[in-house]
């Protein structure tokens, strides 16, 4: 699994890594060309919103592994004011100041999940997360490895899981 | 600024080489407006095939300089919008009227009614 990434955002031009690290980690977790596109995009509106509404903040990304699937968790932090209409933020065509009305509900639209949590006076925590289901040979590779290591490490004579 | 501007015509070729900053996109969209009266041209053709992001502030931007430079007189062609771009970009239910786009360059200066003449007046 690749590490981590953060990346602080306080400038413009703080966004342009932040999209890079994003799509970087998407392609090592095997996202299509096109998911880490999406990726990208989203990270881009998510630190335009701490550029234009709060001024500094910072963005990490997480690659997570599932049973099932990998994910990219990405979350923007910032300690600003606080989103004061939580369900109008989200809503297309919103605009608080900065005319920009779509950056919100388009990072949404672009990723799986999607979670804003903001109170007045701390701050506002975005966390949006991409997932990848894993394919058939993947699992199956997965799953015969651990049997392997199982098979190495206990010697059970029956080799069956729970 | 990484935009490369070249003359054809009475035709304008922005084409962008890297990723833009917000204030470098808005300083582009000033720049053209203030070129179609300077160079009388008829045309602003946008070459965005470097942009491997463009998100909804950039599309907002290309479709206000579409605007701007016809209130000044002129069309605005955007070309060369990578297909991972354009899957990112319907995702926004953005309303980019009046924003022409052609594949390329070439099917630009055809759109455009093959107005290409040299005329040696290039910066």
């Amino acid at each position: 699994m690749p590490n981590e990434v953060r990346v602080e955002i306080a400038r413009d031009e703080d966004m342009l890594p932040a999209r890079a690290h994003g799509r970087a980690l998407a392609l090592e977790l095997g996202f299509s060309r096109t998911d880490a596109t999406l990726i990208a995009t989203a990270i881009s509106e998510i630190a335009r919103n701490i550029i234009v509404h709060v001024g500094k903040g910072e963005i990490t990304m997480k690659p997570v592994q599932e049973e099932s699937r990998y994910g990219l968790v990405v979350t923007a932090t910032d300690s600003g004011p606080g989103i004061a209409d939580l369900e109008a933020a989200l809503e297309h065509g919103y605009a608080s100041r900065g005319g920009l009305g779509l950056g919100l509900p388009g990072a949404r639209r672009l990723m799986d999940d999607f979670d804003v949590q903001s109170e007045r006076g701390t701050g506002t925590t975005i966390t949006m997360t991409k997932w990848r289901v894993r394919d058939e040979l993947e699992l199956l590779r997965e799953r015969r490895r651990l049997l392997d290591e199982k098979h190495h490490g206990e010697q059970r004579p029956d080799g069956a899981g729970p | 600024m990484s935009v490369a501007i070249l003359r054809q015509g009475d035709a304008l070729i922005a084409a962008i080489q890297s990723d833009l900053t917000d204030a470098q996109v808005l300083a582009l969209r000033d720049d053209l407006a203030e070129r179609v009266g300077r160079h009388r041209l008829q045309a602003v053709i946008v070459d965005v095939s470097a942009l491997d992001v463009i998100d909804s502030f950039v599309a907002r931007s290309l479709r206000s300089m579409a605007i701007t430079t016809r209130l000044r007189g002129a069309e605005t062609l955007v070309v060369g919008i990578q297909p991972d771009v354009a899957i990112a970009m319907a995702h926004f239910d953005l309303n980019l009227k009046p924003l022409r786009t052609a594949k390329d360059l070439d099917e630009a200066l055809v759109l455009l009614g093959e107005r290409v003449e040299e005329d040696g007046d290039a910066e």
